[in-house]
């Protein structure tokens, strides 16, 4: 296999808010290796975004804090990158894609401005040489008449075409990595198909590794060799995209992929939920977050946090009712035996 | 189908929006959000109506419930074409068609607690005077959707998303309606949420007998919850068939489209994608001959001149494309 680019380990975010605080990251461990996709799925608030943001040090100010663990990139350890290491480091390593495209353009500055600005910023070219990369960037995600687009404002472009010049953008630095933070949530189907395929081909193209942060588990399916779950801020499972469909192992990925409606499905019937809803933040550490939730919870559960383990080669489960030796499997037993 | 009961009859529904000039003296343009749209509505049953955004789909929703006054054609409920009702009529039929909004979090008001906010539909169409009884029946309908005595007095903000568009149901659910139109109801929600609410809309309709109409840009919720499907594009309906039929056998290119672009049901799956080329026309201005003419990989002459109306080819199944004319 190739080599590692990104190893997060244990990570802790927290934010420090008047009410208390938040732990919004408590514990998140992954790698992503060179010209892999790795998928990051969780419902919200379970500390997708925000495993993002640390990566990229743009957590917001005073409230919020990593507060242990390491984030490696290439050897070089993200959290002791000083302002001016970071502003080399953030777009021409890394490049981000936000949730929202038409947002993430300033609408009063014309494209073409913006993504000259940009390249000028990370990269030593003059004004006209940064005008033809940026030509050339929108013309390569698929741009009609890219020379015309540059004088476009973002409103005149639809959300599709925003996305497109949004990951031009990332592209065109030839960051090592490129970070998108679901990037299709906004669009239709027809236009998400299109620009996860587009991704593809540029990872394809310049081996770019991606971090795809997403909610929808068939984009997953579709872009990811791994993939992490998410709950309440912590890694609870992290595998391989093909053995955590086929094999998945923790009881809440089990109702993640149960919740799902499935289009094959021929008959109308109930759907399989999770009770409950996902715990406070600010409360959580203590036990497993899960706990509460969960159908196959033992007293242990409550007690001790578990430790995201290694069951199988390859597959990390955080459960106290995984290991290696004693496994629970799928809608065997129910609550308290 | 034929034995039935049709509730609502809707015959070439067509809005259009006027765009006001934007040069002194110029023409208003005009932004066909509807065209000509046919459908029975039979009681008891989910239609679900699919299509990418700006197809239409809320304006029909808002149509319905008379948010948006039609331009022309009508919309017969028991018998009756609703936008000739007045006064009187046209609130006792506002009784019997209620909504449920996409966003659980502007669609209530901030400064309402849950058991008023339930509340509220039944002083506004004077159903409950009586003060105990209505309170008394606020808690019962918040029960209905899965809420409590302890929510009774708190404020939107104090819940979650999916705790809201339980009130949101909640509210319909306070006129006794017949039919509920639900605009993206679950769109804003988590899946495990989404899960939730799903099965309650199920087990809802299973107890009041209530008719759906259930608008979402998601092709695996339509699927799940409906009983008929109606595929929109640019303000048309281009399909309407059973909610199987449509993933076994989809008949119109676009809809053959728009099911390849969805995303596989497992890493193994392989999906063949149809591409339409280019994006989806502008509603603006006059429209000529199919909608998916532009980009349809089966485009013939004629579909560049005439619009092709939904027809039925057997089972039920409706399609609007010249490529089943001799069916």
């Amino acid at each position: 296999m190739s080599e590692n680019l990104l190893t997060v380990k244990d990570l802790k975010t927290y934010f420090f808010t008047a009410s208390g605080v938040s732990k919004a990251v408590d514990g998140v461990s992954f790698t992503l290796k060179k010209g892999e996709t790795m998928g990051i799925v969780g419902e919200s608030g379970s500390g997708k975004s925000v495993t993002a943001s640390s990566i990229i040090r743009l957590l917001p100010p005073k409230i919020g804090r990593i507060v242990e663990g390491t984030i490696d990139f290439e050897g070089k350890d993200i959290i002791k990158l000083n302002k001016k290491e970071l502003l080399n480091f953030r777009g021409k390593d890394i490049a981000v894609i936000f949730q929202d495209p038409m947002t993430s353009l300033d609408p009063v500055f014309k494209i073409g401005n913006q993504m000259v600005e940009m390249i000028c910023a990370h990269q030593d070219v003059s004004k006209e040489e940064a005008r033809k990369m940026a030509v050339e960037a929108l013309k390569k995600v698929g741009i009609p008449q890219p020379e015309k687009r540059m004088e476009s404002y973002p409103y005149e472009l639809s959300g599709g075409m925003c996305q497109r010049v949004i990951i031009a953008m990332a592209v065109c630095c030839k960051p090592k990595m490129v970070i998108a933070d679901e990037p299709t949530t906004a669009l239709d189907v027809t236009v998400q198909a299109q620009v996860l395929e587009l991704l593809q081909e540029l990872q394809d193209e310049m081996d770019t590794s991606i971090l795809l942060i997403t909610h929808n588990l068939g984009v997953v399916w579709k872009m990811c060799d791994t993939v992490m779950v998410l709950y309440a801020g912590k890694t609870v499972e992290y595998a391989d995209t093909k053995t955590l469909y086929a094999q998945p192992l923790h009881p809440y990925t089990w109702g993640l992929l149960d919740s799902m409606p499935k289009l094959s499905d021929t008959v109308k019937g109930e759907l399989n939920t999770i009770p409950g809803v996902p715990p406070d933040l600010r409360l959580t550490g203590n036990c497993c977050n899960f706990y509460n939730r969960c159908p196959y919870a033992q007293e242990r559960c409550g007690k001790e946090v578990p430790e995201l383990v290694e069951v199988e080669p390859g597959h990390f489960v955080a459960c106290h009712r995984q290991n290696k030796e004693n496994k629970l499997v799928r809608g065997e037993e129910n609550r308290n035996e | 189908m034929s034995d039935k009961k049709v509730i609502l009859k809707v015959r070439n529904l067509t809005k259009e929006f006027k765009i006001r000039a934007q040069k002194f003296g110029e023409q208003p343009q005009i932004l066909h959000a509807l065209t000509d749209v046919s459908v029975d509505i039979y009681e008891g049953e989910t239609l679900g109506i699919i299509g990418e955004s700006g197809c239409g789909k809320s304006t029909f929703g808002k149509c319905l419930v008379q948010l948006h006054k039609a331009t022309a054609g009508s919309v017969e409920y028991d018998g009756r074409n609703i936008f000739e009702l007045k006064k009187e009529d046209l609130k006792n039929l506002k009784r019997d068609i209620q909504m449920v909004f996409q966003d659980p979090f502007s669609s209530l008001d901030p400064r309402m607690t849950a058991g008023k906010l339930v509340e509220e539909p039944m002083i506004v169409h004077k159903v409950v005077t009586d003060k105990a009884e209505r309170s008394r029946k606020a808690l019962e309908l918040l029960q209905t959707v899965g809420l409590d005595v302890q929510h009774v007095h708190r404020y939107p903000h104090e819940f979650s998303g999916g705790q809201r568009q339980r009130i949101n149901v909640a509210r319909a659910l306070a006129l006794n309606p017949k039919l509920i139109v639900c605009d993206e109801p679950v769109s804003a929600l988590d899946v495990s949420i989404q899960a939730q609410v799903l099965n309650l809309f199920n087990q809802l309709q299973k107890e009041y007998n209530l008719t759906y109409v259930f608008i979402s840009h998601d092709l695996s919720v339509i699927k799940h919850i409906s009983d008929r499907i109606a595929i929109m594009y640019l303000g048309r309906i281009v399909e309407l068939c059973d909610a199987n039929s449509i993933y076994e056998n989809p008949l119109h290119p676009y809809t053959q489209a728009l099911l390849s672009a969805i995303p596989p049901e497992s890493p193994f799956e392989k999906r063949e994608r149809i591409v339409l080329s280019g994006e989806i026309p502008s509603p603006i201005g006059e429209q000529k001959g199919c909608p998916l003419a532009k980009r349809c990989p089966k485009c013939m002459e004629r579909c560049k001149t005439d619009a092709p109306q939904l027809k039925d080819v057997g089972d039920g199944h409706h399609v609007a494309c010249f490529l089943f004319d001799d069916k």
